[in-house]
């Protein structure tokens, strides 16, 4: 009967550490941050945020460069977009981008060195897009990345591609069409956390700008016609920004009611700039860049790369945990152009009266951004 | 000697194989010549066989494995016919219905004609195997309690895969074949229609699912410590109380005051079981259909309680004008 007892308790142990080896080991940290008994908890695996303190340390810059002197644009030929910085600023920048992104491959990852101003190397091309965008972020977005701000570092982090981008699904990557039709999701997907949910909830919600809002506004039906997929497709966008954030659903949402503002943790108003704000970095700076990139540079499908939460975030609520390093950099934090308003390469720049997202302006075009704003 | 006195089954009572009554006329023979499985005696009886096919029997097998087979299939299909992919990631494949697009029509095979082909075979076996389930219990000369029981399962199938599909008019709204995804549409129901906690029959559900699982350790317990008494004959402590039973009784009325009597706490047991499925049934298929947010439904009637807001008030930035989008 003993052995009976023995042999049972040791079957069922090893059958436990089997079911519990994909899980991670307790203990963990909760900290609550909603009212008490509503579940408005979030949990930290202590040993993952360790972990990822190495890759979120900030790296010691340069010291302050000069502001007067001779610009940029006067002393090197072709500066399109930082022509306005003094040349000791430019240098500075220089130096530090190529610390941030092509650390091992030097200067000569985007400039010809025999011919510094040549822009014959696509990798410089995407360069100068790149130092646009991120003064975009810094100088438009602040509803997002508040006075915070970014730097090349927050997505490259010495690598000459950013860890996380995402690329278009190919959806018969097996040719086939008669059976096996997987609609889009059913797979262990790393961009949505390993779960089995829709895994490229990127390309309708930040590139495109369909319905991320599923519920209905009213308690009995009254014509919201979104179905339980739909509500799949937005759950793989959720999940993609919690695993990315290294947080629950509840650090934007009171659960008991995911759509309801009343009761959300005010991160849920950042995030949904962030949403914008990567849709219009996809659409504005990433997209345009698809022919310029080589073909083993491009997807699947032979699209161009391009960014989502976790691009800055990896793992981390606040990118470089909060650190703000782009305060260093005077030089990402404006518009350095000297190129006469409107003659610019880049239609954003100097575009002053672009609306500020944190500060709602009446425009006169308010109606219209209002009537998108709402899709 | 060896004695029923504890939660492992210890003793395995073997003699000579019984073929059971004869069965009436019109019947098919029944299959396999009847043997003793060890294994098997340690979970139930040791004597495997003979089994009743016939025709309902086989009809049902023949669609239940077409519909297995479709999806397994399906499944194989997407991982490009790779076995070790299709054991690797069997719990996140799926066989998936239509898209929305096509509402109630027929979409192409690949874009949902699979499942719904799956779905029809597998409902035809399901609702023929209920068939056998009472043929056999009439044939038996039984009461039909098991394949009304087996009702309440096919009312919760047939609500999720057909009935609420139809009233939506989108067979987008059912259920795909799959672990995961299964669940995975669970959870996209609750986000739908504004968290399933708080419709009423989805409670009532829960209710009766833990109140049948609190009623299946007690019986459970009760029948295992009057097993040393004989306790385990229930049938013959039904008609003729032995010491067991009264022990039984008397252990709860002492214990809660009340007690089951050897025959009503199937009873019980029963309904408990039965309402989960038919109570849940019911919430599912009111759900879009009848109500469309049950988080605003409890507010409106005063379910959900308001709770003190701890955040700064945060306004929908949709809402803001000169937002952009």
């Amino acid at each position: 009967m003993r052995a009976y007892v023995i042999k049972f308790l040791s079957l069922a142990s090893v059958c436990s550490v089997f079911l519990l080896s994909g899980c991670e080991r307790p203990p963990m940290d909760s900290i609550q941050h909603g009212y008490r008994g509503t579940g408005m908890v979030e949990i930290y695996n202590p040993r993952t945020v360790a972990s990822l303190a190495e890759n979120n340390v900030v790296p010691v810059g340069l010291p302050q460069a000069p502001t007067d002197g001779p610009r940029a644009a006067q002393v090197y030929k072709n500066v399109q977009v930082l022509g306005g910085l003094s040349a000791a600023q430019f240098t500075r920048l220089m130096v530090s981008i190529t610390s941030w992104v092509a650390p091992n491959e030097g200067c000569a990852y985007c400039h010809n060195v025999a011919n510094f101003a040549e822009d014959a190397k696509y990798t410089k091309v995407v360069a100068r897009k790149m130092i646009q965008m991120n003064q975009h972020i810094n100088v438009d977005w602040s509803s997002h990345v508040s006075t915070t701000g970014v730097t090349c570092y927050t997505c490259h982090r010495g690598n000459n591609i950013p860890q996380q981008i995402w690329f278009k699904r190919d959806d018969t990557p097996m040719g086939s069409d008669f059976m096996g039709g997987k609609a889009g999701q059913n797979e262990p997907a790393l961009s949505v956390g390993l779960s089995s949910l829709p895994n490229d909830p990127f390309t309708p919600y930040l590139l495109g700008a369909k319905d991320i809002r599923v519920n209905g506004v009213t308690a009995l039906p009254s014509g919201n016609k979104h179905s339980i997929k739909q509500a799949e497709w937005t759950y793989g966008l959720m999940t993609h920004m919690a695993s990315s954030l290294g947080v629950n659903c509840t650090y934007c949402h009171n659960s008991r009611s995911f759509a309801s503002w009343e009761g959300s943790p005010p991160q849920r108003a950042t995030a949904w700039y962030g949403i914008r704000m990567a849709r219009d970095l996809n659409l504005k700076y990433m997209e345009p860049l698809q022919s310029t990139f080589p073909t083993h540079r491009l997807g699947e499908t032979g699209d161009v790369a391009k960014v989502y939460c976790a691009t800055c975030h990896q793992g981390v609520y606040k990118p470089l945990n909060g650190a703000k390093m782009a305060q260093d950099y005077p030089e990402l934090q404006t518009y350095h152009s000297t190129l006469p308003n409107g003659a610019n390469a880049n239609d954003t720049t100097n575009n002053k009266t672009t609306a500020n997202p944190s500060k709602p302006v009446k425009t006169g075009d308010a109606k219209a951004d209002l009537k998108v704003s709402l899709r | 000697m060896a004695h029923y006195q504890n939660l492992f089954t210890a003793v395995q009572a073997t003699g000579p194989t019984s073929d059971g009554i004869p069965l009436p006329r019109g019947n098919d023979p029944r299959l396999i010549k009847p043997f003793f499985f060890h294994l098997a005696g340690r979970l139930g009886n040791a004597q495997i066989g003979p089994l009743y096919l016939g025709t309902l029997g086989v009809a049902s097998l023949i669609f239940g494995i077409l519909s297995i087979n479709i999806m397994g299939m399906n499944m194989l299909a997407s991982v490009n016919y790779s076995p070790i992919q299709f054991v690797r990631q069997l719990f996140w494949l799926a066989l998936e219905p239509p898209a929305p697009i096509y509402g109630l029509h027929l979409p192409p095979l690949n874009q949902g004609g699979w499942w719904m082909i799956s779905g029809l075979f597998l409902t035809i076996s399901i609702l023929l195997w209920w068939a056998r389930t009472y043929r056999r219990a009439r044939q038996l000369g039984l009461g039909t309690h098991v394949p009304w029981a087996f009702t309440g399962a096919i009312w919760l199938f047939l609500v999720l895969g057909f009935f609420r599909p139809l009233l939506m008019g989108c067979w987008c709204e059912a259920v795909p074949f799959g672990i995961f995804p299964h669940l995975d549409w669970t959870a996209a129901f609750s986000l739908r229609y504004g968290n399933l906690f708080y419709n009423p029959f989805h409670a009532l559900s829960i209710v009766f699912l833990y109140g049948s699982v609190l009623l299946f350790a007690m019986h459970g317990a009760t029948i295992l410590a009057v097993g040393r008494y004989g306790g385990e004959r229930e049938i013959e402590q039904i008609v003729d109380r032995g010491t067991a039973s009264e022990r039984a009784a008397l252990f709860w009325r002492w214990t809660m005051g009340f007690n089951a009597t050897m025959e009503s706490v199937h009873r019980w047991a029963w309904w408990f079981a039965v309402l989960c499925p038919l109570a849940g049934g019911i919430g599912i298929l009111l759900t879009g259909t009848v109500v469309d947010n049950w988080y605003l439904w409890a507010v409106k009637h005063h379910v959900a309680p308001p709770y003190p807001l701890v955040f700064p008030p945060v306004i929908d930035p949709a809402t803001l004008t000169g937002v952009k989008p």
